[in-house]
């Protein structure tokens, strides 16, 4: 494992309410992802893994147990207060890219930028070197549309590390394309894992994208069913 | 920058439903502009009304004269400057549909109680030699084409016959607010006609103008006036010249409170169509709202984003209706002839349009407002795809 412990869950617990039944969806959960990590989630629909990405991003609160991130209780912020650290910490990779479609892509990076504070030379010089990153200079005038799915995830990509976060969250990120763009990509996340450093936990259903990840946690019905797989050397 | 660009777009993000929205913003504000122009130039006479001038009229009814001897009395009363006095003459030009007021008054005196008349001391001078010269306003000249030296033939209704009028001068405004649309002529001229063919309707006026020192007095000296004719045979009520006016606009009352209705119904009804258009753009962005949301934009981010975008299309369309309610409310206008002696778009009118497109554009936000601040980043995200 890599060093100290970024994520910490313990004892947590998630339902939903649905037609006026409690349904539980994370049951007593407790593991911490070390600094530096790139870890698969896995498990069949409704395993709870998208439920559990989305409380460690900091977009959905626990029923009870604690969830620190970089020894921050996450659980007890009020919302404006958690708006403010997911855009600090937090690096988001969507499945459908989720990018603004009116924003060309320069904007669409530069969109987290504006909670900053940072100045527009600032901007400009951040969101050109994270769009070299993800090789799409000459596409930064770009809108959504007039890009193929794989530069548009690149583009989520050049947004999710812009305000280089703590952590980055990817919710299937290779879902929605195909098999070329989908390696693209996991290169990618690989990369920003492996050269910046950065830790990422990733939820998928492919096991071909597992693969690359360092770590894989397999849940079902709420529960880490066969502790993690321990997929590559540090 | 950022923001005003972000809003631009998204508000021409369908741009034939944003085009139709405007256009139905850029109608209702005309419209809302123009009945309110017109309710403006139905009170114009009140609003213009000076505050040091009285009216005295028969206390029965606007009906009845008063004799021509309460002019002397009258201005025995204190704090009664001048006096002055007139008869409606209400006669007909070649047809009824043209339609313009028309006094019978103490030239001498008269003229000189209302300074906002202004006429040339040559015409003034040649009015008040000529028996049967006659004064008309620039709006009525320029409607019938009147010059001076032309001869004008009004059938009487009221004091029957036929009687030619010699146009001697025409008055302007001091202002666009000053009334330009009616006739004056000699009452002595009517009296010396109405002596010799009805005697007894000879030596009556239909009003009293009383010119007063002080507009604080009016009251005072209006029930001096009154006094001074209680338990005669024509009692008399006096009052100020806006209060006399508004008697004539609270007989029109329903009218008045119909057009303002419908000014108002217009505006709702432009509300419920933007609040329909932005509750439908809001339900198409859930996703988006919710990306920003997990981006760190708070929900006050959002919500003036949308008020942005809801004010940036009110405006829009308010800016163009503003506009053409200028050029169409002048047409208006000239088709009206002189029914509206004072018929313009006013700033009021215009700071009323804006505030109801501020109102529609803040009202049809305020639903999609809510729903995007209140909405879960989960919930939202589950909408794509």
């Amino acid at each position: 494992m890599a060093g100290t412990p970024i994520v910490e869950i313990r004892h947590l617990f998630k339902s939903y309410q649905r037609g006026g039944q409690v349904v539980p969806v994370l049951h007593d959960l407790s593991f911490d992802i070390a600094e530096g990590e790139y870890l698969a989630l896995m498990g069949p629909s409704g395993s709870g893994k998208s439920t559990l990405l989305n409380l460690i991003a900091g977009i959905d609160k626990p029923d009870s147990g604690e969830l620190r991130i970089s020894g921050e209780d996450i659980s007890r912020l009020s919302e404006s207060g958690l708006a403010d650290w997911r855009a600090a910490n937090i690096g988001f990779i969507f499945q459908f890219y989720n990018l603004m479609p009116v924003l060309t892509a320069f904007e669409n990076v530069e969109l987290p930028l504006l909670l900053t504070g940072l100045g527009r030379r600032d901007r400009r010089e951040r969101v050109e070197l994270a769009l070299e990153m993800v090789s799409l200079t000459d596409r930064s005038a770009h809108y959504p549309s007039e890009l193929s799915g794989g530069q548009q995830q690149r583009v989520a990509i050049a947004r999710a590390i812009i305000t280089d976060p703590l952590l980055i969250v990817a919710d299937e990120p290779t879902g929605d394309l195909d098999r070329v763009s989908a390696g693209d990509i996991l290169g990618m996340l690989e990369r920003l894992n492996r050269e910046l450093g950065k830790t990422i936990v990733m939820v998928t259903h492919d096991q071909r994208a597992a693969e690359r990840a360092r770590i894989v946690k397999h849940l079902d019905k709420g529960e880490l069913v066969d502790g993690e797989s321990l997929l590559k050397t540090q | 920058m950022y923001y005003a660009k972000l809003v631009l777009r998204n508000a021409l993000r369908h741009k034939l439903r944003t085009g139709l929205t405007m256009l139905g913003i850029f109608v209702a504000i005309l419209a809302f502009g123009l009945l309110r122009t017109v309710v403006e130039a139905w009170f114009a006479g009140a609003e213009n009304a000076s505050t040091t001038r009285l009216i005295t009229r028969n206390s029965i009814s606007l009906v009845f004269p008063l004799p021509i001897t309460y002019g002397e009395r009258i201005r025995q009363v204190e704090g009664v400057t001048r006096v002055s006095h007139a008869n409606w003459f209400g006669g007909v030009y070649v047809s009824e549909k043209n339609f313009f007021p028309q006094f019978a008054v103490d030239a001498a005196t008269y003229l000189p109680m209302y300074p906002e008349y202004l006429i040339a001391p040559e015409n003034m001078k040649a009015f008040l030699l000529d028996r049967k010269g006659c004064v008309v306003g620039r709006k009525l000249a320029q409607q019938y084409g009147f010059k001076v030296g032309d001869v004008v033939p009004l059938r009487g209704t009221i004091f029957p016959g036929t009687w030619d009028f010699v146009v001697r001068a025409i008055y302007d405004g001091a202002d666009a607010k000053t009334d330009t649309s009616q006739f004056f002529f000699h009452w002595d001229y009517l009296n010396e006609i109405l002596k010799k063919t009805v005697p007894r309707r000879a030596n009556t006026v239909g009003v009293y103008i009383v010119g007063i020192d002080q507009s604080s007095r009016a009251a005072a000296v209006s029930a001096a006036i009154d006094l001074g004719f209680r338990n005669s045979l024509a009692e008399t009520l006096t009052e100020t010249e806006k209060a006399f006016q508004l008697g004539f606009v609270a007989m029109t009352e329903a009218i008045v409170v119909a057009i303002q209705v419908v000014s108002f119904l217009v505006i709702f009804i432009i509300m419920a169509v933007m609040a329909n258009t932005m509750a439908m753009t809001a339900r198409e962005r859930l996703a988006e709202y919710a990306t920003m949301k997990a981006l760190g934009f708070g929900p006050a981010r959002l919500v003036a984003l949308i008020f942005g975008e809801s004010f940036a299309i009110a405006l829009a369309g308010a800016a163009a209706g503003i506009a053409a309610t200028f050029p169409v409310a002048d047409w208006f206008a000239h088709r009206l002839g002189t029914l509206f002696p004072v018929f313009g778009v006013s700033r009021h009118t215009v700071i009323m349009q804006l505030a109801a497109a501020l109102l529609v554009g803040a009202v049809a936000a305020l639903f999609p407002g809510l729903r995007a601040a209140r909405l879960r980043i989960v919930d939202g995200l589950r909408n794509i795809g």
